[in-house]
């Protein structure tokens, strides 16, 4: 818990990953220990025991240095020793890497847009804030993540977790709090003048406390209504449908668009994710969908960060690959047909919280 | 073993052989530019080291109460930029290699004098432009200059500096190319690659990561200054640029750098050690291949400061398995050093005081580089003081220990004098404990999480920040004891004979200091290096 003033040597645990974290940082901390300690030992043990007596006379020649079998089997044993530990370091931070990289795939979705010196957190239901966030305790939270300038880094030592927060591209942090309590935020990237000062804390609410936090928000309704709005009001309905099954034939139809693998005009394919919906509005001639004119025009400079991420959970709510959506453009999509209705494919303009949703998710409560 | 040319009498030596200022700053002696270097380096050092005084000095409290944010940015940028382009990079190579390296092997110069003095002459312009930035209001973004910050974004005299860091870079080009050519071509006769003490085996190997290295940060940061001046865009997005690329091209060249700055210092304790044990340094070959081994890897672990930088997960694991293997030939260094001492005859003068230090210290410092190279652990300490804690116990635990062992190992040699063994030793115990109480509480920081470059903290990392600000001034008292006696012993030191330590190398062979020609009469090597006892295989060339 951050208190001021309170001494700390070790800090708290309040992620699903600090556990592990902590295991790894234990191993390393023994081994490291045990080394030094070694190394230590037998430097003072050899300097005391063969230290130089005038009394002796000069030092007799030793001739039996390193030409004996026995030191090759030492420098085997020492070269191969530290190599087996380094690989356990090696394989055990890989598998921890993997986990804290990669999101569980129903993870609650909060975007965070960094910029000098201030930390800006949209929640999909609509609330925002400031140098602040709010999440309920064990869910699965993932952040999606830009920078509206320099490179920043989210980080939240209760977690263990960070990641670099990059202008023009999008990054992922996720971590499932298990702590209730108030932790720091800081920016772990240096990012100039006031960049000590672009911290914040994370607040890790109960359930209830969240969905009460959540219902006195912004009421200008979900990211995914305000992307819409935004969608209407910067024409791209014109061109690109968002219904089911209708098809200009001069625009891809959006619908059922996100995670799905986009053919292109050049042969190669790419996945519909964040960053290739922001490209495409940014750069529309930098991948043209096969089948399609390049006659899109940039939006550059018409569109916040803030306001592209209202787009994308847009396109998002239009349905995902995942989705009982199919669609109607003529790209190859995995149109999978699961009759399973998921989360994800939400209409627009559907506001519930997404907990309500995912009951086989209902969080334990702590307290 | 060889033998000292018959000492005639009082004769000139490379001090005394001319006089005046010019004498010195067109001399083409080897030992004369490592004099230069020693110079303008230790007031480059002493300039570093008061922006790491005023940096402790401002983390004693939590607020930012002594220096506004913006200073504060730019004194760890000026203490960054300077220590490592200005001081770590040259100390050793251009001071102790370029006095010792032609001694060690025999020979009368480097390769090419001129270039070597033309080296020393393009570090100064270097330095100049350094200073330049330096009086006219310096630069704040990190000696690391990440784009799209550098290039787009920060205020300070950026172009400036990095064509400091791209002139220095020439410098470090042209030191490497005259060590690489006057190994290969110049060495005594007899004296072959497996002869050659383990001082220039480090210094080969670094000189190797100089030229192959050197280019590539030159390129980067002349990139750094077209996008800057002239918005041509690379790194930055908003002219379709990407950030992440100047990462790798900077630490393309600046992780090997980290192996330029230690590797010589290796060297120095390979000699130390056998010199004070009166031995034959454990496992020899173990030890020359384990620099070039060194060298070669250095190269191929870069990606290891990008695991939070949006770098593919599979690309950091090849970046992480291989930095855990270019630590392996480090550990394996220590373990022969250590053993050298088994069965030696040990003595405790301050030379070996800085050695077995750094043995202790560089041992943290290259265990505590695991965990960084550790991908899942590092996503937690990457960009807090951990990672200050790492670099400083290699950096200044390791190379900065080492270039005080070379300092006081070979002052009798390059001076003719010896200097106070008690303050000596004194101080060497003060830089050991100091240096210690100011890095180690930043482990402990780092793990709490405490951000890099963070100029007001929250109040619950005070108390081992005040740890670590008291440390720093039992650290700084350390190093300027050494100011004092060594020159002291300039006028007061008594006269130091040719070989004071009873050291093995062909340097100690001459008188001290050496003559402008270095010997006398060219020596003819008939033995391995390190043979303690070896006086009956003596030969004198001719």
């Amino acid at each position: 818990m951050m208190e001021a003033n309170s001494f700390q040597l070790f800090p708290d645990q309040a992620s699903s990953i600090a556990s592990h974290v902590d295991a790894l940082y234990a191993f390393l901390v023994l081994v490291s220990a045990f080394f030094s300690l070694l190394i230590a030992f037998l430097i003072v043990y050899l300097v005391v025991k063969y230290r130089h007596r005038p009394e002796l006379g000069p030092p007799v020649a030793q001739h039996t240095n390193d030409h004996g079998p026995g030191s090759m089997i030492l420098e085997i044993v020492w070269t191969v020793i530290p190599l087996g530990l380094s690989m356990i370091m090696f394989a055990w931070g890989v598998s921890i890497y993997f986990t804290e990289s990669r999101p569980p795939a129903d993870s609650m979705e909060i975007y965070v847009t960094g910029k000098q010196w201030m930390w800006k957190i949209q929640h999909m239901e609509g609330a925002r804030e400031i140098n602040e966030l709010h999440v309920p305790i064990n869910r699965d939270i993932k952040l999606t993540m830009t920078s509206e300038d320099v490179i920043h880094d989210f980080y939240i030592p209760a977690f263990r977790t960070k990641s670099d927060v990059l202008p023009g591209k999008y990054t992922t942090e996720w971590f499932k709090p298990t702590k209730l309590g108030a932790y720091h935020i800081f920016c772990a990237e240096y990012c100039g003048t006031k960049h000590s000062g672009m911290i914040g804390t994370v607040y890790v609410l109960s359930e209830t406390d969240y969905n009460t936090w959540l219902g006195a928000g912004s009421g200008e309704g979900s990211m995914a209504e305000q992307g819409q709005s935004l969608f209407n009001q910067l024409g791209c309905g014109n061109c690109h449908p968002s219904v089911v099954n209708n098809q200009n034939g001069r625009c891809p139809n959006l619908v059922g668009l996100f995670g799905t693998r986009v053919q292109l005009k050049d042969g190669s394919n790419v996945r519909a994710d964040e960053s290739y919906v922001r490209e495409s509005v940014l750069y529309p001639q930098a991948k043209i969908v096969a089948g399609y004119d390049d006659i899109m025009p940039t939006f550059k400079g018409l569109i916040t960060e803030d306001g592209m991420l209202k787009l994308i959970e847009y396109i998002k709510s239009l349905g995902t690959k995942n989705g009982t959506m199919t669609t109607a453009t003529p790209l190859p999509v995995e149109t999978s047909a699961s009759p399973q209705p998921s989360t994800h494919a939400a209409a627009p303009g559907k506001t519930a919280p997404r907990t309500a949703q995912t009951p086989a998710l209902q969080p334990q409560r702590i307290q | 073993m060889i033998t000292a040319p018959p000492v005639v009498r009082e004769k000139k030596n490379y001090l005394n052989a001319e006089e005046g200022i010019m004498s010195w700053l067109l001399t083409k002696d080897h030992k004369r530019i490592a004099i230069l270097y020693l110079l303008a380096v230790t007031a480059f050092f002493i300039v570093g080291g008061m922006f790491a005084v005023l940096i402790r000095l401002e983390l004693a409290t939590p607020a930012g109460d002594l220096l506004d944010s913006n200073t504060y940015n730019k004194v760890f940028t000026m203490h960054g930029v300077i220590m490592v382009f200005f001081f770590l990079i040259p100390s050793i190579p251009a001071i102790i290699g370029n006095f010792l390296i032609p001694l060690m092997i025999g020979a009368k110069d480097l390769a090419f004098p001129r270039i070597n003095l033309l080296s020393w002459y393009i570090y100064m312009l270097a330095g100049g432009f350094g200073l330049f930035v330096l009086v006219t209001g310096g630069v704040d973004t990190g000696w690391t200059f990440y784009t799209p910050f550098s290039s787009s974004y920060s205020n300070g005299y950026v172009v400036m500096t990095a064509m400091a860091a791209f002139i220095m870079g020439f410098s470090s080009i042209l030191t490497g190319l005259n060590f690489i050519v006057t190994i290969h071509r110049m060495r005594a006769p007899g004296l072959t690659w497996f002869r050659l003490p383990l001082f220039v085996w480090a210094h080969y190997a670094t000189s190797a990561v100089m030229i192959l290295g050197t280019p590539v940060i030159a390129v980067t940061l002349f990139l750094l200054m077209l996008e800057r001046g002239l918005h041509i865009g690379f790194f930055d997005p908003a002219y379709g640029g990407d950030p992440v690329l100047f990462q790798h091209l900077f630490w393309f060249y600046s992780h090997p750098a980290v192996y330029i700055m230690i590797l010589p210092s290796m060297g120095v304790i390979s000699e130390v050690v056998s010199t004070f044990s009166s031995k034959k340094p454990f496992g020899y070959t173990f030890i020359a291949f384990s620099s070039v081994a060194i060298a070669v890897f250095g190269f191929l672990v870069w990606g290891h400061h990008l695991f939070v930088s949006s770098q593919s997960a599979y690309a950091g694991m090849v970046f992480s398995v291989l930095s855990m293997v270019v630590a392996i030939p480090s550990a394996v260094k220590i373990f022969n050093w250590t053993a050298t001492m088994y069965k030696g005859s040990v003595r405790l003068e301050t030379p070996m005081l800085y050695a077995l230090g750094f043995m202790g210290l560089f041992t943290i410092g290259g265990l505590t580089g695991l965990f960084l190279a550790s991908m899942g652990m590092d996503v937690h300490l990457t960009d807090t003081y951990f990672v200050i804690a790492h670099f400083h116990y290699v950096m200044v635990g390791g190379a900065i220990m080492g270039y005080m062992a070379a300092l006081h190992f070979w002052w009798p040699k390059i001076t003719g004098r010896m200097y106070s063994q008690v303050w000596s030793k004194v101080s060497a115990v003060l830089v050991f404990v100091g240096f210690n109480l100011t890095f180690f509480p930043q482990f402990l920081l780092g793990y709490l999480g405490m951000p890099r470059r963070y100029h007001v903290y929250p109040p619950e990392f005070q108390v081992l920040n005040v740890l670590s600000s008291a440390g720093a001034s039992v650290l700084g008292l350390g190093y300027l004891i050494p100011g004092i006696y060594f020159l002291a012993s300039l006028k007061y030191g008594k006269k130091a004979g040719a070989n004071p330590w009873g050291a093995t190398g062909l340097e100690w062979q001459t008188s001290s200091p050496p003559p402008t020609e270095n010997f006398e009469i060219t020596p003819v090597v008939t033995t391995d290096a390190y043979e303690y006892s070896a006086q009956e295989v003596i030969h004198v060339g001719h």
